[in-house]
């Protein structure tokens, strides 16, 4: 199997290269069959990459252990969910599987467009081969998965070495969330291949109208929302089994998956500015070209060690082929963008500071900014190095006084932005569209002062969130009964066709509305305390605001691949029991012997308590950490929200039944005149 | 049109200058040198005026104990071999730490844990930490290939 894994990389290396050659042939000497073949051959890297990685994922599941990488990332009593997820569980791995996702893709977006855009598609074809040629030389001659195990013996000599039983997996990522966590970052991050390979198709064509953002609009929505609930997976992943009471940290590997995201929605936003008025066609593919780089930088900074992070990963010398990849992909967009400018001039003129334009202008600069800090506090150990010496790292402080501001402003414009007329809002507009929301909004903040949000960044969050959210439940409101009106459907009916009808807009509106609820819930992070309970044993009891605690019993129970101390404690919420949590200690067997901590949460709407035991030395008593975090679900919520949102916007518009009589409307209308 | 162009520049450079300076300010309150044991010591003085260092090293087998709400260890350089009556020092490379800070110690840490303490270098020679981390999943690869050797060895 493990040959077959081999083979399948070896065929992919040279059909990704033949796909090139063929494809940029084929277009110069206008051979259809030539560029027809280098289209097909991209198709075959597809399906070469998907053999070598099940050659990899049935290595796993017959714990052949003299392949390396199994040895080092499985064992026997492994469960069989994990072994899959173990796949991408370690560098080889993880670097084959972002391959597969890329040729995938390309696979999709090669046969979607065959037949169109005859001018654009082999430079596609070409683009995205390049980047798979890169990772496929990667799997081949650097980071092999399928290399056999070896040692070197004690004489120098190497000799095979075929261990009975793997390392195992480490035991955090022994979690449900680390099953889909990862793909979903790598789906999201590789996802932006796509509209870059149309940019870069785009400029060597000289067809750089809005082509190729309309034909990867859906495709860079599925990167960025994949990319979105990767992220927000991960914190959760974070959250429930880290045991430090917090679901983001603003460590390099965090803020490499939100590079990329942050220059995406900056993207997302700024291309409706092309369709619309022709104008910063530079930028947007500036924007994607950054968007890729920072998806290649990001995979290189979790995986090269460049960066020092609690969770990085293994340390290895790939940094140097990733940069030199993104100097040579960098420069070369480069080249182009500026060997293009004459045919990315602007078709219309920038309107008034208060409009459309203006506020996804102020988006993109302030997504910007984000990232670069982000970028910078990431890189600053690593600058100030070379610079003179001195390894300096910034904290989260940094990153936070930043991105908070950056945050509630872009909060703001979520509100604002998409009710501003194109060109100029007049005043009139301006009175009749906020007025009350912001009336509505700045008489919450009273009672939320009194309430006790005094953190002024917390207080003006959820202010702007109730300002935000009224323009958007308004915006549903007022088109569904315009709607209800004119056609005479009952208003939630009308709420659900006028969404189906403009999925993009309205599916826009449930995003924004789910960043909404984000807010909320990031706003509940000024309010978490943190309470340290050392050497409590049975009987013990502790108090955070309106929660008593009684440490009921500890002891030490067996699972199937751990020994785990626990702990049960009684949780009163004012003196009423109400849950009985039981957070637990680990140790895992294997060679590294880790303890991790089971965290115990009880989550409401209103707050978490989330208990932390960090096991008894003594086995009388034990230390426990108790967070009081407020708002958390909302983090949650929101995310599902802006998931749903996405696969809202992804939907093709529902036709009017009056234009089109077709058949998949006729119910509808029928529908319709039942109601009438 | 020339003044609309003019009216975004200076909002755009207004946000700029007040997000340059909420980064300045958020720079100076967490910005921490970050050094190796070796490296705290071969700074000299300079040294104990540091606010806040990071320093890393690997836990020194054993050394970990409690002193009442205080976890004193001492972190050294790579598989360090505790030779007897040990004492940290700069003579052995290693660093006596004093652990005062009211997170909770993560779930990594123990002996041979790559260790990063953040705090400050006290005049007597003990750092001060305030807060740990300990590295997981880096160390649990690169072991991977020390991890194997030592079952080699053992057959």
């Amino acid at each position: 199997m493990a040959q077959l894994g081999q083979f399948g990389l070896a065929m992919a290396f040279i059909l990704a290269a033949y796909a090139i050659v063929a494809s940029l042939v084929g277009i110069r000497a206008r051979n259809d069959k030539l560029i027809a073949s280098g289209r097909n051959a991209a198709i075959c890297v597809c399906i070469a990459i998907s053999t070598a990685i099940f050659s990899l994922g049935y290595l796993f599941l017959t714990n052949d252990f003299s392949v390396a990488y199994i040895a080092a990332h499985s064992s026997i009593d492994l469960p069989l969910h994990f072994k899959i997820s173990s796949i991408w569980g370690g560098q080889e791995g993880s670097l084959l599987f972002w391959s597969w996702i890329l040729t995938v893709y390309s696979a999709l977006v090669i046969a979607q467009n065959r037949n169109k855009h005859r001018a654009m598609m082999p430079y596609v074809t070409s683009v995205l081969m390049g980047t798979s040629l890169f990772f496929t030389a990667m799997h081949l001659f650097v980071v092999n998965p399928f290399k056999l195990g070896a040692i070197q013996m004690p004489n120098g000599a190497v000799s095979l070495f075929h261990p009975n039983d793997g390392a195992g997996l480490n035991p955090l990522l022994q979690d449900t969330l680390m099953v889909i966590h990862p793909p979903m970052l790598y789906t999201g991050m590789v996802g932006f291949a796509v509209p870059y390979a149309f940019a870069i198709a785009a400029l060597i064509s000289r067809q750089l109208g809005d082509t190729w953002i309309r034909t990867t609009r859906r495709w860079t929505m599925i990167a960025w929302g994949v990319l979105a609930i990767g992220i927000l997976l991960g914190g959760n992943w974070a959250y429930h089994e880290l045991g430090w009471g917090g679901y983001w940290a603003w460590d390099p590997v965090e803020n490499a998956s939100l590079m990329p995201w942050l220059i995406g929605t900056a993207f997302l936003h700024s291309v409706m500015v092309q369709e619309k008025k022709g104008m910063l066609k530079i930028w947007n593919v500036v924007l994607i070209v950054a968007a890729y780089t920072m998806s290649i930088f990001g995979t290189m900074l979790t995986r090269s060690g460049l960066v020092d992070s609690v969770h990085a990963f293994a340390k290895s010398d790939i940094g140097g082929y990733f940069m030199a990849f993104i100097v040579v992909t960098l420069s070369g967009a480069l080249y182009l963008i500026l060997d293009r400018l004459p045919y990315l001039k602007p078709e219309s003129q920038m309107g008034s500071v208060v409009s459309r334009e203006s506020s996804f202008l102020f988006n993109n600069l302030v997504l910007l900014v984000s990232c670069f800090a982000v970028l910078w506090g990431t890189m600053f150990p690593v600058l100030s190095e070379w610079y003179n010496g001195n390894k300096i790292t910034v904290g989260a402080p940094f990153f936070n006084r930043v991105n908070v501001p950056i945050a509630i402003f872009l909060l703001f414009l979520t509100g604002v932005g998409p009710l501003l007329a194109w060109r100029k809002a007049s005043t009139n507009s301006l009175k009749r569209n906020f007025l009350m929301p912001a009336v509505i909004a700045l008489a919450s903040g009273v009672p939320l002062y009194f309430l006790g949000v005094r953190h002024f960044y917390a207080w003006l969050s959820l202010v702007m969130s109730v300002f935000v959210g009224i323009t958007i439940v308004r915006e549903f409101y007022k088109g569904a009964k315009a709607r209800a009106y004119g056609t005479g459907e009952r208003f939630h009916e009308a709420v659900v066709n006028l969404t189906l009808r403009n999925t993009r807009r309205y599916g826009g509106y449930i995003i924004h509305f789910g960043f909404v609820l984000l807010f909320i819930g990031w706003s509940g992070q000024a309010f978490s305390e943190k309470i340290r309970f050392p050497e409590s044993g049975i009987g013990k009891t502790f108090n955070v605001h309106q929660y008593d605690m009684r440490v009921e019993d500890m002891g030490v129970r067996q699972g199937p691949n751990y020994a785990a101390q626990y702990a049960s404690v009684s949780l009163y919420e004012y003196g009423k029991k109400i849950a009985i949590m039981s957070p637990e200690w680990r140790k895992y067997g294997g060679r590294d012997q880790q303890g991790t901590t089971e965290v115990a949460i009880l989550s409401t709407l209103r707050n978490d308590v989330y208990l932390v035991f960090q096991g008894s030395t003594d086995g009388v008593s034990g230390d426990f950490t108790v967070y009081y975090n407020p708002l958390v679900m909302w983090v949650w919520i929101g995310g599902t929200i802006l998931g749903i949102g996405t696969l809202i916007a992804l939907l093709p518009n529902r036709q009017t039944p009056s234009k089109r009589l077709q058949p998949a409307t006729v119910k509808e209308s029928e529908e319709l005149g039942q109601a009438v | 049109m020339k003044s609309k162009q003019l009216k975004f520049l200076i909002g755009s450079i207004v946000i700029l200058i007040a997000l340059a300076w909420f980064g300045y300010q958020g720079f100076n309150e967490s910005m921490s040198y970050f050094q190796t044991v070796p490296e705290l010591y071969a700074s000299g003085d300079q040294a104990y005026d540091r606010n806040s260092i990071k320093v890393q090293g690997e836990v020194v087998k054993g050394s970990i104990r409690r002193d009442g709400a205080a976890t004193v260890f001492a972190i050294g350089p790579k598989d360090f071999k505790v030779p007897q009556n040990f004492s940290p020092g700069p003579a052995t490379q290693t660093l006596q730490i004093r652990y005062v800070g009211t997170d909770a110690i993560p779930d990594t840490f123990r002996d041979y844990a790559s260790a990063i303490v953040t705090g400050r270098l006290r005049r007597d020679g003990t750092f001060e930490g305030t807060f740990i981390q300990a590295q997981c999943a880096s160390k649990y690869e690169r072991e991977s290939a020390a991890g194997v050797k030592e079952t080699a060895a053992n057959q």
